[in-house]
């Protein structure tokens, strides 16, 4: 095996291994179950962990754990809100965990996003979870409201990679948050966002932002990307200010988007006609990829579905390895895709897998 | 012998947790639960989510007839009650 991937879907967790330079279903776990987000093994405060996130319809959001890369699994205690305060100030968002929708390990420690808007923090390998207060207590929270769900949600978690103690979580729809001490306080970080969806007066609100996805480029950290419900955007000054890249052909509409973990002005985005028609342009799904930090794009399109598309990627659903040439993309009726080569060719690795909601190497 | 109620988790759990079949001396349906996290902790959070509410895709049926009550879990349970706690058709 060359190299691994986890594919969360509707219906399991479908493990991919690649070798001769294909990638194929090594294995299926928890088939038939809904799988909300993946954490592959790696560093962190138990080396070799990895957690599935199960979202079950009738019985719960649950986590699973491995030791040994899949072999076996075992229940953990999944996050939990603390009791309700009788009159909690926040009307109409029960303490109640909906479903585990990010998870992300760095610095020893393994951070949980959820709905209804929650962060969670493990220290111990997700062998127990601390709701983080000051996030969930900050009076902005009652600003926030759902994007794609009936309660918002937090679906983007960037550590930075070099300073401990330093986060960005995206939420929908509640804009970017940052702490730089170890989550005891947290800033609003959506300065230059605006949201076309909300009333006069009210576009430029930071708190009420839509990012469908926030990443951080791992070699050049001050940089991040966002894919939001209206746009792109893009901070170079570790999301102090943002600002909207206008020039993307297709659409500017989408919910996915990586960036090159040594390239900070190299960002992939997979772009749906707009909000109110939630599939590719003209039936044909592509790729928008910019290396000049958004200046200009290239629309790949090679080996993907010319016609007759209506494949949607949804946040999580679009991955790129380590060295920035490889990528898969996961679609919400089942496609999968990969590149070798940054984007320009495409191969199909599977046409009929479940509804994909995350694509994760390692 | 004293009646007890009984109470039966649908085996659409089993493939989860752990569903002890409980006979219980028990007056309501939340302490019927209560007897059987009490063999099986980690059963209670399939049933019930964390603010101790009945999870909004499980039902409970006393006697063939649903609860009325989902927070308080509080329906009267005969000596002789029977409880089946069973997935809801909303949950998909």
């Amino acid at each position: 095996m060359e190299q691994r991937a986890w594919i969360a879907t509707r219906k399991g967790l479908f493990e991919m291994h690649r070798s001769r330079g294909a990638w194929d279903i090594a294995r299926v776990h928890f088939l038939g179950e809904p799988v909300s987000m993946v954490l592959p093994p790696g560093p962190g405060s138990s080396p070799g962990r990895m957690l599935a996130a199960l979202s079950l319809g009738h019985f719960g959001a649950k986590l699973q754990a491995s030791d040994d890369a899949g072999a076996s699994w075992h229940e953990l205690p999944a996050p939990a809100y603390p009791p309700q305060p009788e009159g909690a100030p926040v009307a109409g968002v029960e303490w109640k965990l909906r479903q585990v929708w990010s998870l992300e390990a760095a610095h020893g420690s393994i951070w949980a996003g959820t709905l209804p808007g929650g962060l969670f923090r493990s220290n111990d390998g997700a062998e127990s979870w601390q709701l983080v207060e000051p996030l969930w207590n900050q009076p902005g929270r009652a600003e926030w409201f759902g994007g794609g769900y009936d309660v918002p949600g937090i679906h983007s978690i960037c550590p930075h990679p070099t300073r401990a103690g330093e986060l960005l979580v995206g939420i929908s729809c509640g804009g970017a948050w940052m702490t730089c001490d170890d989550a005891a306080s947290w800033q609003l970080r959506a300065d230059g966002m605006h949201a076309a969806y909300m009333p006069p007066g009210q576009a430029e609100n930071p708190n009420t932002q839509d990012p469908h996805r926030i990443v951080r480029c791992a070699a050049q950290p001050d940089v991040l990307w966002c894919q939001h419900h209206n746009g792109i955007w893009r901070s170079t000054d570790n999301a102090v200010s943002w600002h909207e890249i206008t020039n993307v052909p297709l659409a500017n509409f989408g919910f996915a988007v990586v960036v090159h973990p040594a390239h900070a002005d190299t960002a992939w985005f997979a772009p749906g006609v707009a909000d109110q028609q939630r599939v590719p342009v003209d039936g044909a799904l592509v790729v928008n990829r910019t290396r000049d930090g958004g200046k200009s794009f290239e629309t790949l399109r090679t080996g993907l579905p010319h016609q007759d598309c209506y494949d949607l990627i949804y946040r999580h659903g679009l991955a790129v390895d380590d060295t920035g040439h490889r990528l898969l993309m996961g679609s919400t009726t089942g496609g999968l895709w990969a590149s070798d080569d940054g984007g320009d060719r495409w191969t199909t690795v599977a046409a009929h897998l479940p509804p994909i909601y995350a694509v994760r190497m390692g | 012998m004293a009646c007890m109620a009984r109470i039966v988790f649908t085996q659409q759990l089993r493939r989860f947790t752990e569903t002890p079949e409980v006979n219980a001396p028990v007056a309501t349906l939340r302490a019927a639960l209560d007897a059987a996290f009490a063999l099986n902790p980690r059963l209670r959070g399939y049933v019930l989510d964390e603010q101790g509410h009945m999870r909004a895709n499980v039902v409970a049926f006393i006697d063939g007839r649903r609860c009325t009550d989902r927070i308080r879990l509080d329906d009267a349970l005969a000596p002789d009650s029977q409880v089946h706690v069973l997935q809801a058709l909303s949950g998909g």
